[in-house]
């Protein structure tokens, strides 16, 4: 079954108001409902939600020596912020659980067809 | 036995190779061993139909004879046999097939005019596949090196492929939202058609692709009302340019040169879709040439009527342009004033047509000077070289009366 990522971004600096324990609750509460959908229909492969970009490190092979540095490796205005990794049977599926999501975050997602891979 | 000569089999080909290569990508999943094995059957037709005649059911000739084509290069390679080995299963037990629809054409349409690709891609795979068009012909219709062409069409199949775009009819839930870039794709074409009588091609493959949609979706007011739409304004192409190419404006055209079957044809699907009563925009632009069909002159046009449409328009799609042709309706029915003043209240100052509109209601005020400013902006907008002519023209003649 081809599998997508559904990749969500944050614009640097926009961080908004930080939420109350209560309005995450709130916020957060359909979403975990929409996770259960995907996994009891057999599309949730992987999810999770990542750290701002200035808790990256990148590190690179120069010669023989292995740089670690601060990350993030790309400098932009917008970085990844979290994603779904889903399976279905084709784009439009794709899209339908992608439409879901941006609803509930009102962010949009970008949704990438991952190379097929045999078996995957 | 008719001749069978080139031109005969470059109409066919036309005519049948969206159903053929429609059926083979159905059959076989793979749109470039479709492509090719359509091509190879219609090689095959040229060398042997001049001496042998036309086969009973030329359409079904070059469908069966790129299937066999498409199951030989596959025998050839492993990879292929493999996929001949699934091929050979019936897909879906008859009767079970889902959606509305059962053609093929009209899975592939839903397939290239699909939103995750780009409106030009949409464009280039439907004159491509559905349209029969050569890759040189699609560049050239729009005005693009071939090697960009094709590179745009790699790009939009490998896309098809790689994120499994699905080839089929979207279920009656999608289908309002999926069939709305099929139509604009089938409408752009048309419009692109339109830049001259060089692009006659492109017209007539919008409306063919519109007629056959019509008669696969009998049951969507809106591809009829396209359907109406495409044949009204094609009933006055012939007088819609000079024997040297210029513009001939509606006012002025010689309207017994309107072609009489596409405005009867035209009508009846209006009509039909007054019927139904479930307007949509391409209804009521085919409703509105509808009217102009129906008058003698431009004089006893039924403004009333076309302005009321317009209304009807603007509030189904409030875009500056609707905005602008129905002040050019308000024009006729509460003279220039009136519709100069909606006019100054439109961003459009960069539209050529809307350029061209303000000089006109100026001129018919009496105000030459300003005309004549808006008429000099108008050609330096103008998109091609008959309606730059055309206001140079017009420039000129009020210059010489003024």
């Amino acid at each position: 079954m081809p599998r997508y990522l559904l990749s969500t971004h944050s614009a640097e600096g926009a961080s908004r108001e930080p939420m109350t324990e209560e309005q995450m609750q709130t916020a957060w509460a359909p979403i975990q409902a929409l996770e259960a959908e995907m996994k009891s229909s057999g599309a949730w492969v992987f999810s999770a939600r990542l750290h701002d970009p200035d808790t990256a490190t990148v590190v690179r092979v120069s010669g023989n020596d292995v740089v670690t540095t601060d990350g993030p490796f790309v400098e932009a205005k917008e970085h990844l912020a979290g994603f779904y990794i889903i399976e279905a049977p084709d784009l439009d599926a794709a899209l339908g659980w992608a439409t879901r999501v941006t609803r509930l975050i009102s962010s949009p997602i970008e949704v990438w067809p991952f190379v097929d891979t045999a078996g995957g | 036995m008719p001749v069978v000569g080139e031109a005969l089999i470059g109409r066919i080909f036309r005519e049948e190779s969206g159903r053929s290569v429609a059926t083979l990508i159905r059959i076989f999943g793979d749109i470039d061993l479709a492509e090719d094995a359509v091509q190879e059957a219609f090689a095959l037709a040229l060398r042997t139909w001049p001496d042998e005649g036309l086969p009973p059911n030329p359409g079904g000739w070059i469908t069966t004879t790129a299937r066999n084509r498409a199951i030989d290069h596959l025998r050839r390679e492993s990879r292929g046999r493999e996929l001949l080995g699934q091929v050979v299963e019936p897909e879906t037990p008859p009767g079970e097939e889902p959606g509305p629809v059962q053609d093929d054409r009209l899975r592939l349409i839903f397939t290239c005019c699909h939103p995750a690709l780009s409106t030009e891609a949409r464009i280039a795979l439907t004159l491509r596949l559905l349209g029969g068009l050569t890759t040189a012909e699609v560049a050239r219709a729009f005005l693009v090196a071939e090697p960009a062409m094709a590179k745009r069409l790699v790009r939009a199949k490998h896309k098809i492929i790689a994120a499994h775009i699905p080839y089929r009819v979207p279920d009656e839930a999608e289908l309002p939202e999926r069939l709305r870039p099929v139509l604009a794709v089938l409408y752009l074409t048309y419009n692109a058609g339109t830049d001259g009588p060089a692009r006659d091609d492109l017209r007539r493959e919008a409306i063919r692709l519109a007629r056959a949609m019509s008669g696969l979706m009998p049951d969507e007011a809106e591809v009829a009302g396209l359907l109406a739409l495409l044949l009204l304004t094609e009933s006055r192409w012939s007088a819609r340019f000079s024997r040297d190419g210029s513009i001939i404006l509606l006012r002025d055209q010689d309207r017994s040169s309107w072609d009489r079957s596409l405005i009867e044809e035209g009508h009846a699907i209006v009509r039909a879709c007054l019927r139904r009563n479930q307007p949509g925009p391409y209804q009521i632009q085919a409703a509105i040439n509808a009217v102009h069909a129906d008058a003698d002159s431009f004089e006893v046009t039924d403004w009333h009527q076309i302005l009321a449409l317009y209304d009807q328009l603007l509030a189904m799609t409030p875009t500056p342009v609707v905005a602008l042709n129905r002040a050019i309706a308000l024009a006729e029915v509460e003279g220039p004033g009136a519709a100069l003043d909606i006019l100054d209240g439109l961003d459009l100052d960069e539209y050529h047509l809307f350029q061209a509109a303000r000089a006109d209601l100026l001129l018919r005020l009496g105000r030459h000077d300003e005309a004549n400013q808006a008429y000099v902006r108008a050609a330096a907008l103008a998109a091609t070289d008959a309606e730059r002519t055309f206001l140079t023209e017009r420039l000129k003649a009020i210059q010489t009366a003024g």
